[in-house]
């Protein structure tokens, strides 16, 4: 490995690419190679460092941290010449405003400890030598090496690891099975089918860190006696399926798949299927369906998987962190693992954390952390002082837990326990303004747009679900429309083949429970409590605070409001269409919403 | 996905079958590139992997109907011809808590259409899409390949304007 007296990170989010990102990279290279510095320096590929659409495209050169934003072609000749052979930094073109390095991923919060994530940001994913440098497959070896397969689920069965895709299964139990399973070949399958909104946490991990994945699944490999493997990745990542790609490639070179791998005998290599936008293949029989070229629908188990999978074989599928962790437990052992989390619940998640926190983005605690600790703490609290009122965990198939909660710990049995799930770690943090008969309607949208068809609960089931919501937030609820949900919920919820629609419910459900009140208020008051269902709410001027600047009348698509200049206006509840626009533009916040 | 009529549909299916192979699971990439290169996959582009495929070394038999299935099945697959510009609306939860509610609004009243439309004229196609993972800058939306992030109601003449 060569080593560089400075490093430049170049931004290729998808944002910064469209902004450009590729010309500055060939205009550094061009200009690094003109003034005889490409043996010194090197340019290096990564994910977002700043603010893409404030300053992309946007470099960092380490050794000083040296933050260049808003970069063209044109500015780099400047820039190599007075950075890196003057040695000055370039004033003109650095970010001013400090402490922010990387919105998905900054430094490490209060409370984190990153093992999956440990690598990105840091090294450059397209290069197979820095991940080595990093300790990088030097599990593989001493599993292949020193280890026989059954001595490698042992290790991951006395970790505790458990699947990280949503259900929590242990992952070494199902290598087992696939193992004792007398049939071949084998498949290995990995599900990086990351559909949850608001979940991407494998989306990081696959783009900045592929060959920890990569070398999770050989060793998983090793130990059921797969011999190829598929990553079926989604087809809104092409950044992830790109650098897999590279990586799987470079792994080919360097001897760690294909045949008799480190000259041991044991063979394997693996390729990458891409999705085409349908989240029921995140379910393990539809996703198997799709990498055969069928459409993704997901089948009765048993036979499960492990019996009969990709191609009718016996084939084991985990998610991308389940693999992206097995490494680090054969070089640390399990002891190591299971000494983080809590009894039945070890090591540490990954989380994508949306909504109204201050700190969005990813995060990677120890399981056991309590809800308190993940908003206020790592997440840095409420946006705009406004009060906690809810955070919907486990994605669509989760459920919400409110104030009362704060103090229960994340792990799979306590939020199963409370109504939600782990899911795969989409957590959406919500404030006072939030409408949870909304939410439910929102999720009820989402889960009845993805159903796959199949099985009639789940197909029908969620179409009335979402029919009795919609109503309900257009102000058109009727009086026994609750035990219409409930009935409709347990029925879905108990009759429907896969975990989608299993699970689709779920928000529902807990909404229900949760804010029952809310529902209540919606049916029979005919008014929205969070003021944000469009059809029960009105915009009214009030009258002391109007300066008749004519703003909001001028503003007004549907001249709904009336008003003399300088006098107090009023607003047409019948013309009104509740846009919100006057309320957005009106200088002195004199227009409220009543409910 | 931008619309490229100039260039041949059966060298667009050729090429990818070239590409892929004519084993089953190469069905999903063959079908997801003609989408990419045409735009969408007409009925003429099912008959003739159905028969490139057949014809092919250990050819697989899969009918136009099978094909058409699995175009229909997948989101990111179009049967339909699409509009100029296709504009791609993220629907995810942190972007509709982060105001995408109210852009999602904004932009079906600006264009005229509602999800799944194309307008008249050719020239929109709105669709919505599942979660694009930039959670971070939500509301996202996308417009043919280029993606935008913190999108207002205000910010919509702007950025429609430059697909004028």
């Amino acid at each position: 490995m060569s080593f560089y007296r400075s490093h430049i990170l170049v931004s290729v989010d998808p944002e910064c690419l469209q902004r450009g990102a590729h010309a500055v990279l060939d205009a550094l290279s061009d200009e690094l190679v003109n003034q005889g510095l490409i043996s010194e320096v090197q340019v290096l590929e990564t994910s977002r460092i700043g603010d893409p659409a404030k300053h992309g495209p946007d470099i960092i050169v380490y050794p000083e941290g040296a933050h260049y934003i808003n970069l063209s072609p044109e500015d780099i000749p400047l820039l190599v010449e007075e950075h890196f052979l003057k040695g000055r930094v370039v004033e003109k073109f650095l970010l001013q405003e400090k402490n922010i390095v990387d919105e998905e991923l900054g430094p490490p919060k209060p409370k984190e400890v990153r093992v999956i994530l440990r690598n990105c940001g840091k090294i450059d994913p397209h290069n197979i030598e820095e991940y080595i440098a990093e300790d990088g497959y030097q599990a593989l070896a001493i599993a292949l090496t020193e280890m026989v397969p059954w001595d490698v689920i042992d290790e991951v069965l006395n970790s505790g690891l458990r699947g990280r895709g949503g259900a929590g299964f242990p992952a070494a139990r199902k290598w087992q099975l696939c193992r004792n399973v007398d049939d071949s070949p084998k498949y290995l399958t990995c599900n990086a089918d990351e559909g949850d909104p608001g979940a991407f946490m494998n989306r990081r991990v696959l783009e900045s860190d592929p060959h920890s994945v990569i070398e999770g699944m050989i060793i998983g490999a090793y130990a059921i006696g797969a011999s190829y493997g598929y990553i079926y990745c989604r087809a809104e990542y092409p950044i992830a399926v790109r650098n897999l790609n590279i990586a799987i490639q470079q792994a080919r070179e360097f001897g760690f798949l294909g045949e008799n791998i480190f000259g041991t005998g044991f063979s394997f290599d693996l390729e990458v299927r891409m999705g085409a936008g349908a989240f029921v293949c995140g379910e393990e029989t539809a996703l198997i369906a799709s990498i055969e070229g069928k459409r993704g629908e997901p089948r009765p188990r048993p036979p499960f998987p492990a019996v009969s999978g990709v191609w009718g074989k016996p084939t084991n599928n985990n998610n991308v962190e389940t693999y992206a962790v097995v490494p680090q437990i054969i070089l640390n052992g399990a002891s190591w693992y299971a000494g983080m989390g809590t009894e039945t619940s070890k090591g540490t998640k990954t989380f994508a954390v949306a909504g109204d926190v201050v700190h969005t983005g990813l995060i990677e605690v120890p399981l056991g952390i309590t809800l308190r600790e993940l908003i206020f703490d790592v997440g840095g609290g409420i946006k705009d002082g406004k009060e906690f009122k809810a955070v919907q965990i486990g994605g669509p198939m989760g459920g919400c837990l409110t104030a009362e909660h704060l103090d229960y710990k994340i792990d799979y049995e306590s939020l199963i326990a409370a109504g939600a799930m782990m899911g795969s770690g989409g957590i959406i943090i919500m404030d006072e303004d939030t409408c949870m008969v909304d939410i439910a309607r929102y999720f009820m949208d989402f889960t009845q747009d993805e159903s796959c068809g199949k099985c009639t609960p789940c197909r029908i089931g969620t179409r009335r679900i979402l029919e009795i919501l919609e109503r309900i937030c257009e102000g058109k609820g009727e009086p026994d429309d609750i035990e219409k949900l409930e009935h409709l919920c347990r029925e879905v919820q108990k009759n429907s083949l896969c975990g989608l629609g299993q699970g689709a419910p779920n928000p529902v459900i807990s909404t229900l429970k949760l804010f029952r009140h809310e529902y209540e208020a919606h049916i029979f008051d005919k008014r929205c409590p969070a003021k944000v269902c469009r059809s029960l709410i009105d915009f009214e001027i009030n009258a002391e605070v109007c300066t008749g600047c004519t703003v909001c009348a001028r503003n007004c698509p549907v001249e709904a409001i009336e008003g003399e200049r300088r006098q107090v206006h009023t607003i047409d509840a019948d013309t009104c269409i509740r846009c919100g626009i006057c309320a957005q533009v009106c200088n002195f916040n004199a227009v409220e919403v009543k409910s | 996905m931008s619309i490229t009529k100039e260039k041949d549909l059966s060298q667009i299916v050729e090429t990818a079958v070239n590409r892929h192979g004519t084993h089953g699971d190469a069905l999903i990439p063959i079908l997801l590139e003609i989408n990419e290169e045409y735009g969408h996959i007409p009925a003429s582009a099912l008959q003739d992997v159905s028969g490139k495929l057949h014809a092919g070394e250990n050819g697989t038999v899969v009918s136009e109907g099978q094909l058409f299935s699995l175009a229909s099945f997948y989101h990111m697959l179009s049967t339909k011809q699409r509009g100029e510009h296709v504009v791609q609306f993220c629907e995810s939860a942190p972007c509709h808590v982060q105001g995408g509610r109210e852009l999602r609004q904004a932009i079906q009243e600006y264009l005229g259409l509602a999800a799944g439309e194309t307008s008249p004229d050719g020239k929109w196609t709105l669709v919505t899409t599942s979660c694009i993972g930039l959670c971070g800058v939500g509301p996202v939306i996308i417009i043919d390949e280029e993606l935008y992030g913190n999108v207002t109601p205000e910010q919509l003449p702007d950025i429609f304007a430059r697909y004028e």
